[in-house]
């Protein structure tokens, strides 16, 4: 029997830059999971998530996407993912159906199937008025909405997310995390970083806290209550406790 | 804080700012005042001998004087007026449109009308500050090997700084008034580009057409020109006269410079605040995109679309273009009376050509190497990244080809030799100028298109050098083989110096 390969693993990621950002880091998600990873301000999160992205070079340890080695083949390892961080990556001088067409030529998809998807998505995140207008007088949110599309127009099969919700009110918010959950029964894997613990608690199906470029816990919130030794306490009191228990002991 | 305080106090403000703006822009945003500070003394230093070179043989010009000398010293004064007044345009509408700060200001509790007087004034002592830095070196030699009378020049400087900043606000807000803030940006860079070249080259244009020379003194010394010139008690020949050391003159425009700017700001700061207010609540119009459908194609195809489609919507790339295709204008006009009297003088076309293609083939190489606003976008795309660069330099490389391939063509009807020679000195200086961005490739937004400079002194100057330098090697190829083959190893190993010193081979 063949077990199916996790849709990340990470083990012994390292990367320095004054001084260690992520330090020896091991990190497993499974296929079809929503993952929250959290973390304080320079935590490393950002750090280790763009080295599993190939946005950054790691001094030491391994990547694996879906089975593949991300950092032998990183061509094969995006063709299966995609990358959303705080700021869009968008054109202001392209609508956002102009680029959707970018994006999917670039990950190679039908132009057929990708026109399709790409005016689904953009209905569904509430841009329709907007298909043919450039970018370049969208408000933050909208902008965010064009990038979330794009990362999604290609069907990635793991989808990586920095603060996707950051700047966002609460209505296109939800648009995003129903978006994202609904990929996610679709059999889709998502790794999330955010600091709104709320989004975590409810959308997550386990988490991940990090500190000093370290994995200080990990597991469902039942787990991380459990570890915690309290079955009433909130994601926020336990991440503060975790926090200031690391603070303390660096 | 009193009124009167608190305006010294903006202007100190002002004044931090646009020193600090200055110097971000001598050293590219790295911290080094002194190193800036001394190498801009050795600039003006050495810009004494060139300036000696030029200006020297006039140090000994005195009032009266002939009207063809009149006239040229009058058109290089109106010159030097309409630079300053392109790059005041420029700064105007960077004043209205770069909003950082606008906001915390006008929800202060001050009086908008004298904060944008300030401003106004920052603007008028910028570009004044930046023609004197260039003239003092020409006016220094005048007025060392001519008496101190020269020294008034200074003051002419300041007289058309003054009025060139007062005019450029005048249209950029007359500009908002009748074509709206989301058209003013782009038409304010295509007039400024327009004002900035259109003089010299109209000028060469007439002297082209008239006598078959790219030189502009063949229309000003002219007899026509001497003929319809005003008398010589004119106002026109104020400026001129003022520059000769004619106290009166210069004291008198001197006024006129600062009662046009006061008159200016009387009349548009109190506007300042609305026009901002209008670009804020309107910042672009919608501009809508093509509809057609999703198209097919290689993952290269798609970015080479992508950069196509970028390039043709970007008005600071429009402008810069322009400029590129106005100085491209005397030539062309050149090469076609040419044809009919087969003038030696043609040969001069292939470095004009030549130098335009570098130029212009560096800043597309910036545009779609450095200047990429989805650069994460692209680097998680399954791309390797060497086809990315590829796919890029490609762009670059079509859209010169396109732009200078009918030059080349009609050059080729009146020598094969010099269209090949052409043609292949274009190709060659567009790949430097491409392998140059590629090696100080910095990652930028697009926006910092005007900036571009200052990420790499080096990359600038060795841009320049290479274009030069294929330019005289093309020219030499066709006139002294031999200069060629020296030209062409000096400007290959400012190349290769330039690459062992670039960040990307270390």
């Amino acid at each position: 029997m063949t077990s199916q390969p996790s849709a990340l693993a990470v083990r012994g990621l390292t990367k320095r830059f004054d001084r260690p950002a992520v330090d020896a880091l091991d990190l497993t998600v499974r296929v079809g999971e929503f993952y929250a990873l959290l973390g304080p301000n320079g935590a490393g999160k950002t750090t280790t998530l763009r080295m599993v992205a190939g946005l950054l070079r790691p001094d030491a340890g391994s990547v694996s996407i879906l089975g593949i080695d991300a950092l032998a083949d990183p061509v094969a390892a995006k063709q299966v993912m995609a990358w959303v961080s705080d700021e869009p990556m968008i054109y202001d001088k392209l609508t956002p159906l102009e680029y959707l067409e970018f994006v999917a030529g670039l990950w190679g998809i039908d132009p057929k199937v990708s026109e399709a998807s790409a005016h689904d998505l953009l209905i569904s995140l509430g841009l329709e008025a907007h298909l043919h207008e450039r970018c370049e007088g969208f408000s933050k949110g909208m902008r965010q909405k064009v990038a979330l599309a794009g990362a999604l127009v290609h069907e990635p099969r793991l989808i990586i997310l920095d603060e996707p919700l950051t700047g966002l009110d609460a209505l296109s918010a939800r648009h995003v995390k129903g978006l994202l959950q609904a990929r996610v029964r679709a059999g889709c894997t998502v790794i999330m970083t955010t600091h709104i613990l709320e989004v975590a608690e409810r959308m997550a199906d386990r988490i991940g806290v990090i500190a000093a470029g370290k994995l200080v816990a990990e597991g469902t919130l039942a787990e991380l209550r459990q570890q915690n030794g309290r079955t009433d306490t909130s994601l926020e009191d336990m991440f503060i406790a975790l926090v200031e228990t690391e603070a303390a002991a660096a | 804080m009193s009124a009167a305080a608190h305006l010294s106090w903006f202007a100190r403000h002002e004044f931090r700012l646009a020193w600090r703006e200055w110097l971000a822009m001598m050293t590219g945003g790295r911290r080094r005042r002194n190193r800036a500070v001394i190498g801009l003394l050795i600039f003006a230093a050495v810009l004494h001998l060139p300036a000696y070179a030029v200006v020297g043989r006039f140090a000994d010009l005195q009032l009266p004087l002939d009207p063809g000398s009149l006239i040229v010293l009058t058109t290089t004064i109106f010159l030097a007026w309409a630079l300053m007044l392109s790059q005041a345009i420029e700064s105007v509408t960077r004043v209205f449109y770069a909003r950082a700060d606008l906001d915390l200001i006008m929800s202060s509790p001050v009086k908008l009308t004298n904060i944008f007087s300030v401003r106004i004034a920052a603007i008028a002592l910028s570009v004044t500050s930046m023609a004197l830095l260039l003239s003092t070196p020409f006016i220094d030699v005048l007025a060392i090997y001519g008496g101190p009378r020269w020294l008034a020049g200074f003051g002419v400087v300041i007289a058309i700084g003054l009025s060139a900043a007062a005019v450029a606000i005048a249209i950029t807000v007359l500009l908002f008034r009748l074509i709206g803030p989301s058209k003013t940006r782009l038409v304010a860079q295509i007039v400024s580009a327009i004002i900035g070249a259109g003089f010299v080259i109209a000028l060469q244009v007439a002297a082209i057409l008239s006598y078959g020379t790219l030189s502009r003194f063949a229309v000003l010394t002219s007899d026509t020109a001497t003929r319809i010139a005003p008398n010589p008690d004119s106002l026109v020949w104020w400026p001129a006269r003022a520059a000769l050391g004619d106290l009166e003159a210069m004291l008198l425009l001197l006024a006129f410079g600062l009662i046009l700017l006061g008159s200016v700001m009387a009349a548009f700061a109190p506007r300042f605040a609305d026009t901002i207010v209008s670009v804020a609540a309107n910042p672009t119009s919608v501009t809508r995109g093509r509809g057609k459908s999703f198209r097919s194609g290689s993952r290269p195809q798609a970015l080479r679309r992508k950069e196509f489609l970028l390039l043709r919507r970007d008005p600071w790339l429009m402008s810069q273009s322009l400029m590129q295709l106005l100085y491209l204008v005397p030539p062309a006009l050149m090469l076609w009376r040419s044809f009919s009297d087969s003038a030696i003088a043609i040969v001069l076309i292939t470095p004009v050509i030549v130098m335009a293609a570098g130029q212009l083939s560096g800043g597309l190489a910036w545009l779609t190497i450095s200047g990429e606003d989805a650069a994460e976008l692209v680097a998680t795309a399954p791309l390797d990244p060497s086809r990315v660069i590829r796919a890029k330099i490609e762009v670059v490389l079509i859209v010169i080809g396109v732009l200078f391939a009918p030059l080349v063509i009609a050059l080729g009807f009146a020598s094969l030799l010099q269209a090949t020679v052409t043609a292949i000195a274009i190709l060659i200086a567009t790949a430097s100028a491409a392998a140059i961005q590629l090696w100080f490739r910095v990652q930028a937004k697009r926006t910092q298109f005007r900036r571009r400079q200052t990420s790499s002194r080096v990359a600038t100057f060795a841009e320049a050098f290479c274009s030069i330098g294929w330019a005289a090697t093309a020219t030499l190829a066709l006139t002294i083989p031999i200069g060629a083959i020296v030209t062409g190893i000096m400007t290959l190993l400012v190349l290769a110096g330039t690459w062992k010193i670039s960040p990307k081979r270390a």
